[in-house]
């Protein structure tokens, strides 16, 4: 059986395996016990054996640079070029240098999703991408881009002007800068309100950033990707800023004392298109590793571990390798999300935004994460937060196929509750397995005449912005002309659940799920997962109502019988 | 016909009862655990004791059946009515009159009839139903994709379930039965020594004796 292929571990000394053994009870010398006896530690020496190799990966003292996949080392001395000694006046001049050796990089980048925002659902045609989507937190960044955008990989959109051709406007330094002084600030001013935010930011040594640049680092990624949602892991519950030095405990692929792996060891790019989509999701790999040189595009575990990741060194491994076929390599391994001591956002109120105090927004904080830190739990903008850490998931069959509710979605205005993106899956379907997922529940305004989701004028200059200007109505109503949308006119709050499948935080495998927390008919994981017959947690009531019976009504009738014996006249063999 | 101590159950015999007893108890307890009844085990050390213990219970069976068959020992388990209704009668009345077992080991019949009968019922029905079931239950991610699978994997599990009942329902029967009649020691000590009383014919007792002295005493 293949282990863990590919994988280079350095030899370190491990700890020892602790054994555990069960020890015969000392019944006697009969032939009993004796057989008894055998088979016990027979069977205990069989089940105490550890899989080799613990822990996995193994713990390294010394932490190297980041792993980046298969490109390493490079070829050029970034700071030995002349086109990078500046001076430049923005970054789009850094971009002009970049491309200029890298010549074909424009193109290539250009066709992916950091540029396009935008992404065409292939099963459902279904219109997606962040440039035109609606979620449970800001809710929209389409008219919003002055803010928004600033986690676009390009200089300068704000506006439906921007031109998607021009590659010098792509920021390269975002994601390859290794300085850490870079930022990027708002593409628009916005209201005065929120200016403050921005002032007292030291100027970026951009020549410094640009001879810095190198492959991206997590860091680099999770300057956009550990802040989606307006804060620290607000959105994903499962990338947060405690990635960015983590221990192993927390992602034994990231942990600096461990893999030390860079966002794109997994997610492996060719051309600046990265494999792992949100929006496409490979609910159940069944190619495995491929031979050598392949499957060096996709981002799933099964790409790394191959199809019976689990060495089969016992009975219980035998099974977890069975499992693939059920069950995501996450579900078990990712105990809980938002490990790390940072919080994320598990609900959010929209109704409550708007308050001012002597006619000013303000925020309050009443949440401390785990590293300690502070959270708004109250902003005017916003409304208001509730946070949640150490999160255990909620599971699900997932056959990867999101359906989401897009600006152009109907429903019914007086719905319970609108799903952001229904999944679909389930026992029945092959591609399926069961997931985990983090649940995101809002309370956020929708046009109440027409069932649709809106674009709310969240930034901007004008009257409208609600940021600044706290008007609900009046952000909806022009959200919605500016881009030549049908709204109502009456506008409420309606319950919105969004669901975020969650694949980091890997924890080491002494810590994953062990099989009874889920086979179990008390507080199991999956307790909610339907279409299965889950042994543990499911039972036939009526055969158990009659075996117990059957036990109980022959152990009382041996009673009655032997009782009986006891009281009878004896006869000479009694 | 008189009684001699005569050797009836074999080392092999003896070796299947015992190692059959060890694997069956293990197999309820982890069994039970694995269902929910108790938690005296993990899921996953349940789960390894039940199969291993379920694999090495059936290379058991693979072996005492070919014995039974090439030894010929599987006779003393035909069905008779014979002699049937006067041992079910002991049970239920003249135990407590304090009469005695009305059934005589002979040296090719060593069960009585209800006994015969409950272990041939054990050895056809029971075992079967739980080793068919549990082998279909073990390999159920080899026909997941099968349609209605989890319904199925649903009614083999209630089989499964059911049998284990029954099974130690019979254990239950089977270890007080060992207190009636003689005392409890004395119903073991023939699994353990191998000898027990037995109604012998002269010829069987002059065959014993002269061709097989060790096994009578």
């Amino acid at each position: 059986m293949r282990g863990l292929p590919g994988f280079r571990t350095p030899s370190i000394p491990r700890r020892p395996v602790e054994k555990r053994s069960m020890r015969p009870n000392p019944l006697g010398r009969s032939f009993t016990a004796g057989v008894l006896a055998v088979s016990l530690s027979l069977f205990g020496q069989l089940i105490s054996a550890e899989p080799s190799g613990w822990p996995t990966p193994p713990a390294s003292e010394t932490s190297g640079p980041q792993i980046s996949g298969p490109l390493r080392g490079g070829t050029a001395d970034h700071t030995k070029f002349e086109a990078l000694k500046g001076p430049f006046a923005n970054g789009s001049e850094v971009t002009q240098a970049c491309l200029g050796c890298h010549t074909e990089t424009g193109e290539h980048f250009m066709r992916n999703i950091h540029w396009t925002w935008s992404y065409t659902d292939p099963n459902t045609g279904q219109q997606l991408g962040k440039r035109y989507l609606i979620n449970n937190f800001c809710t929209n960044s389409r008219g919003n881009e002055g803010m928004c955008a600033q986690c676009h990989a390009g200089y300068g959109w704000k506006d439906e002007t921007f031109d998607f051709t021009d590659e010098t406007k792509i920021d390269c330094l975002v994601c390859h800068e290794t300085t850490g002084t870079y930022y990027k600030t708002p593409n628009s001013e916005g209201h005065a309100a929120c200016s403050v935010m921005l002032e007292g930011k030291p100027p970026i040594d951009l020549v410094a950033a640009a001879q810095s640049v190198d492959l991206p680092e997590r860091a680099n990624c999770g300057t956009c990707h550990f802040n989606g949602g307006g804060g620290d892991n607000v959105k994903h519950g499962d990338l947060s800023t405690a990635l960015i030095k983590p221990p192993r405990s927390l992602d034994v692929h990231m942990g600096v004392d461990g893999l030390n792996f860079a966002c794109s060891a997994c997610h492996v790019t060719n051309q600046h298109v990265w494999a792992g989509s949100r929006y496409n999701v490979v609910s159940k790999d069944t190619e495995g590793t491929g031979l050598p040189g392949q499957r060096s595009d996709v981002a799933t575990c099964e790409s790394c571990h191959g199809l019976a990741p689990h060495p089969v060194d016992s009975i219980a491994a035998f099974k977890l390798n069975d499992h693939v076929q059920s069950i995501a390599c996450q579900t078990c391994h990712i105990p809980e999300f938002a490990r790390g001591g940072v919080a994320t956002v598990v609900d959010w109120d929209w109704r409550t935004a708007g308050k001012t105090r002597n006619g000013e927004g303000y925020h309050e904080e009443g949440y401390i994460q785990g590293n300690g830190d502070h959270r708004y739990t109250y902003k005017s903008i916003k409304g208001n937060f509730t946070y949640d850490e150490n999160v255990v998931p909620e599971y699900d069959w997932f056959d990867g196929q999101m359906r989401y509710t897009t600006i152009d979605t109907r429903f019914d205005p007086n719905a319970e509750s609108i799903e952001i993106n229904g999944f679909t899956g389930s026992r029945e379907d092959e591609r399926s397995r069961i997931w985990p997922f983090k649940r995101m529940h809002t309370w956020q305004p929708y046009d109440k005449g027409n069932g649709t989701l809106v674009y709310t004028h969240l930034w901007g200059e004008d009257e409208a912005a609600y940021w600044g200007n706290y008007d609900m109505g009046a952000a909806i109503e022009k959200g919605m002309a500016d881009f030549g949308l049908d709204y109502s006119g009456e506008y409420g709050f309606i319950e919105t659940l969004s669901w975020w499948p969650i694949t980091h935080m890997v924890a080491p495998k002494e810590q994953a799920l062990a099989c009874g927390d889920c086979h179990t008919p008390k507080d199991s994981r999956l307790a909610e997962v339907k279409g299965v017959y889950l042994p543990g947690r499911d039972r036939n009531r009526w055969i158990d109502i009659l075996g117990t019976f059957l036990v109980f009504g022959i152990f009382g009738g041996i009673l009655i019988h032997g009782g009986i014996r006891f009281f009878s006249p004896k006869g000479d063999q009694h | 016909m008189a009684l001699h101590h005569v050797k009836i159950f074999s080392i092999f015999e003896r070796f299947w009862h015992w190692c059959q007893m060890a694997l069956i108890m293990l197999l309820l307890i982890s069994g039970f655990g694995l269902h929910g009844f108790h938690g005296l085990l993990s899921f996953e050390d349940a789960v390894t004791l039940h199969t291993l213990a379920a694999f090495a219970l059936l290379l058991l069976w693979a072996f005492s059946v070919f014995w039974l068959f090439t030894t010929g020992a599987w006779r003393h388990f035909i069905p008779t009515g014979s002699g049937l209704w006067s041992v079910l009668r002991f049970y239920v009345y003249g135990i407590f009159k304090g009469e005695r077992h009305p059934y005589r080991k002979a040296y090719w019949r060593k069960h009585n009839p209800l006994q015969a009968l409950a272990y041939l019922v054990l050895k056809i029905v029971l075992f079967p139903a739980i080793w068919v079931s549990g082998l279909t239950y073990l390999s159920y991610y080899a026909w997941r994709n099968l349609p209605n699978a989890p319904v199925w994997l649903e009614n083999i599990a209630l089989v499964h379930t059911a049998a284990a009942f029954a099974i130690l329902a019979f254990v239950l029967i089977h270890v007080y039965l060992l207190t009636t009649g003689h005392s409890f020691r004395e119903h073991v000590m023939p699994m353990i020594t191998g000898f027990d009383e037995v109604d012998l014919t002269p010829e069987e007792e002059a065959y014993l004796r002269t061709d097989e002295p060790s096994q009578i005493r």
